[in-house]
């Protein structure tokens, strides 16, 4: 028997110990649930933790309400089946003020029904430490951050108040109000992610698979016409052959052309395609360094 | 390669799947300043490795603050955040991600600044293998040494040595020959006795994927062959079981796993193990997963023990191999990189958190400080930020610790401020000196013998000593202690006195030892608690443990010696054949 972990099973030991180090030290940890794909391995990842225990924190999602149909059933069906906690919150005073994306702009939308969403859950929920899926190898501003990222009592991160993590010794300690995002992912590349959905065989939701959906072509984006977007001038919402690569509300979530309709197909797209995941986030592409801007005001 | 050229085809996604499964991981650091081209080589590895996605690049081109004037300029892929960018300076960690058919890499990409000893520190903690850069014009500049020292204090186990720019030298055998031969001679100071040399040109891609054809008079591999060629084994497996209980799974009363990482060695059901710092000992009945129970766990798995027998563990003790023991104690010498703006405080409480432990340290001296550059040892009153130094420190607790040669999980630690809560230092324990007396290293040795079980029975030894074992527990009267000592070796005993402060968490250990081979062992220390004391009571059996109250007894040591004696015969530890009663005191 030869004694080296595969680069899953090295990855996989790293975010054990995390959540196990984050769940021993901290007094009200929470799983930041996005129902995405990295949400789902971060969830196996926290099923083995604790196996045969259960998870000894609960989910959190912050619904927008312009969330996909699919993934909240997915959501309610999956975390009811593995017997997960989960509290859902949303921000209902913006929301009554008839917040949304084709009034306020991407922008204002974002900082209002998912960044304000967030700090008031956490603060609700009086939660000093909160799993987030993120990878470093997402996005540029990332790449520097740390796996427990320090954020003050109004919740915010300053690139330059971080502490440096050496070894796998990670520093947790905190004062009344400030909290610690932690990002067991840190070093997993969207493809790692997409083989151990398959070799694990862990649930995702059907909106990455490739099917005929309708869609607004925009330029080389394609927009969903599930929360019924403005439609420009000359366009009409037409079946396109696509799916998603990541998930976040319909409108800022562009989907691919893509007949991709399983994993390993998935994994096939992804080794030929060489796009970055983040690229039809709309809202990572408003200006220059805005990914950045929002960590600082207290996004991911 | 040109940014428009097809990517290869997947031909066979489950024949990808399969050899991308067995991948193994390599992680590795660089360090560099802005000018010696470390960005550059870092690009050119992410993008011909195809790890550089289109948009990236795209972003990267329409950046407006683009120093290139050629083409493309691969820094500008990892450097990240907007201070950076408007410095042209990297600042901090940045990891980067690529990978070959062969192996995953996590780059950790560190700034080479002096002042950016902290960063370097960071990068290399977790690194398995160093990429040093030198400048072939410039040959080996202080910057280089000091990441190499730095690799070298972090233990990093390989060490790369890319001789960048040879284009700028007309890829020169002699300049590569001579550079070579000096830094290998620094390194060789430094303690690594084989470190890799190539040259290269990241600008022209020389040597970094394939090798060359302008250096024929180079016969090794190119950068990306040897990252895929290194060995992975860092010898962890090898090493003693460490295994630090991170948190105790409980679902039910039925239930109780010690869950964790095994940090070195190998463990399977029925080895023994010994808890620390408790003492006590037990076999190894499950290792539990979500995948099942498992024939072995070996380093770095995480993995779920139970154990044969229910015993109290809990986060921050340490599961070890009863015959391969860690060093324990509250004393040891660490080497320390300062990474606050704030200077060291001696005899100042801090935090140190080592594996699963965090607790209440002092740093009681400053023994000396190390130049970087020069790698002298100087003393020094103060320590400041990016200095490193070595230094004594004493915890609240005992510590389960092997020097970081050894073991880096075991042998690193971090220091923390409890006011500020940042973490201000990082720290190498030193392999203990050997000091007569309270010998560290004898006293682990002490508690192995305690599993190396002996073939001679209690009966036996009763036969030949003509008593049996005895643990006098005294508090503070070593006047006492030694006159009994004496009384009882006249009378023919073994016997011996622990009268001097030994730490007192291990004393139930030597009691329990002692108390094996047949010896009456008498304590007399001042720090003896309660908590040890019942500990040493249940390790011995309490029908050989013996603690007297001072108050019950006499306050001249002669009266008090024969009290204690009455009771040696009274409780069969000594033949009757004493006659005081008949003297009626």
């Amino acid at each position: 028997m030869t004694h080296r972990l595969t680069h899953l099973k090295a990855l996989e030991a790293e975010s054990i110990h995390i959540f196990r180090e984050v769940a021993a030290e901290f007094a009200r940890p929470v799983m930041l649930y996005s129902i995405g794909k990295d949400s789902s391995v971060m969830l196996r990842l926290a099923q083995k933790a604790f196996h045969p225990g259960r998870i000894p924190f609960p989910l959190l999602h912050v619904d927008t309400s312009f969330k996909f149909r699919e993934m909240l059933e997915f959501r309610d069906q999956y975390t009811a089946q593995i017997g997960a906690t989960l509290i859902v919150h949303r921000n209902e005073s913006a929301l009554s003020d008839g917040a949304n994306p084709f009034k306020l702009g991407t922008q204002k939308c974002c900082g209002l029904l998912k960044t304000r969403s967030l700090l008031d859950a956490l603060t609700e929920g009086g939660f000093d430490a909160a799993f987030g899926g993120a990878r470093r190898e997402e996005e540029k501003s990332r790449a520097k951050e740390r796996v427990y990222s320090f954020r003050d009592t109004a919740g915010q991160w300053n690139p330059k108040n971080q502490r440096p993590e050496l070894w796998n010794l990670f520093n947790g300690r905190i004062d009344k109000g400030e909290s610690i995002r932690v990002f067991p992912l840190s070093n997993w590349t969207e493809l790692d992610v997409w083989h151990y959905i398959h070799l694990e065989n862990i649930p995702v939701v059907p909106l990455y698979f490739a099917k005929p959906r309708e869609m607004i072509v925009r330029g080389d984006t394609l927009i969903s016409t599930e929360h019924e977007p403005r439609l420009l001038p000359g366009e009409t919402p037409q079946l396109v052959m696509s799916r998603m690569r990541s998930l976040g509300c319909t409108y800022c979530t562009g989907a691919v052309r893509s007949d991709a309709d399983s994993v390993p197909k998935i994994i096939a797209e992804l080794v030929g395609m060489r796009r970055s995941e983040r690229e039809n986030r709309v809202i990572d592409h408003d200006q220059e360094g805005s990914m950045e801007m929002k960590k600082r005001e207290g996004y991911f | 390669m040109s940014l428009t050229e097809a990517p290869t085809p997947v031909q066979n996604i489950d024949a990808f799947l399969e050899q991308d499964q067995r991948k193994g991981l390599l992680r590795f650091t660089t360090a560099g300043s802005v000018d010696d081209g470390k960005s550059t080589l870092i690009g050119r590895l992410l993008f011909d490795s195809r790890g550089v996605y289109e948009d990236q690049l795209a972003a990267v081109r329409d950046s407006t603050l683009n120093r290139s004037s050629g083409p493309i300029d691969f820094s500008l892929l990892t450097d990240g955040l907007r201070a950076e960018r408007e410095q042209g300076i990297t600042i901090d960690v940045a990891y980067r991600y690529f990978a070959t058919p062969k192996r995953k890499f996590i780059i950790a990409d560190t700034p080479g600044h002096e002042q950016y000893t902290r960063n370097m520190a960071t990068g290399a903690s977790t690194a398995d293998l160093a990429i040093v850069l030198v400048d072939a014009r410039n040959g080996v500049l202080p910057q280089s040494r000091r990441h190499a020292f730095i690799a070298a204090l972090l233990g990093i186990p390989q060490i790369v040595v890319a001789v960048n720019k040879m284009d700028l030298v007309d890829f020169s055998a002699e300049v590569f020959a001579r550079i070579r031969d000096e830094f290998d001679a620094h390194l060789k100071r430094l303690g690594i006795p084989s470190a890799y040399f190539i040259p290269v040109s990241a600008l022209e891609g020389d040597n970094v994927i394939v090798r060359s054809p302008k250096t024929p008079w180079y016969q090794g591999e190119s950068l990306l062959e040897r990252l895929e060629s290194v060995p992975l084994d860092d010898g962890s497996t090898e090493r003693p079981v460490r295994f630090p209980v991170q948190y105790v799974i409980r679902p039910d009363l039925d239930f109780r796993g010690y869950a964790g990482q095994l940090v070195s060695g190998i463990v399977r059901p029925g080895d023994p193990v010994m808890v620390l710092p408790s003492g006590r000992t037990s076999r190894v009945k499950s290792i539990v997963s979500w995948e099942g129970d498992l024939p072995e766990a070996f380093a770095p798995m995480p993995a779920t023990v139970c154990l044969d027998d229910e015993l109290d563990v809990s986060r921050g003790d340490m599961l070890v191999h009863p015959a391969r023991m860690p060093h324990v104690s509250r004393h040891f010498e660490a080497l320390i990189v300062w990474m606050s703006e704030q200077p060291l405080k001696l005899d100042q409480p801090y935090l140190i958190k080592h594996t699963t432990q965090q607790l209440t340290a002092t740093i009681t001296s400053l023994l000396h400080r190390v130049d970087v550059n020069t790698l002298d040892e100087a003393p020094a009153d103060r320590l400041e930020l990016n200095e490193i130094g070595r230094v004594a420190i004493e915890t609240a607790r005992p510590l389960f610790f092997d020097a970081y040669t050894s073991n880096r999980a075991t042998g690193s630690f971090i220091v923390i401020d409890p006011i500020g809560n940042g973490t201000v230092a990082a720290g190498m324990i030193q392999e203990p000196r050997r000091e007569p007396g309270a010998d560290r290293a004898a006293r682990a040795a002490l508690l192995e013998l305690e599993f190396q079980a002996s073939r001679l029975t209690p009966a036996e030894r009763y036969a030949r000593a003509g008593h049996r074992p005895a643990t006098i527990w005294l508090t503070a009267r070593q006047d006492l202690a030694y006159l009994l000592e004496r009384r009882l070796f006249q009378r023919g005993c073994q016997v011996h006195v622990i009268a001097e402060e030994v730490e007192s968490r291990i004393l139930p250990e030597i009691a329990s030892l002692l108390s094996a081979v047949g010896l009456i062992t008498i304590f007399s220390g001042s720090n003896l608690d309660a908590a040890e004391c019942e500990r040493a009571r249940a390790r011995v059996g309490s029908e050989r443990f013996f603690h007297f109250d001072p108050e019950n007894l006499a306050t001249s040591d002669e009266r008090a010696a024969e009290q204690i004696l009455a009771v040696l015969e009274d409780r069969d530890v000594l033949p009757r054949t004493r006659f005081t009663e008949q003297e009626g005191i």
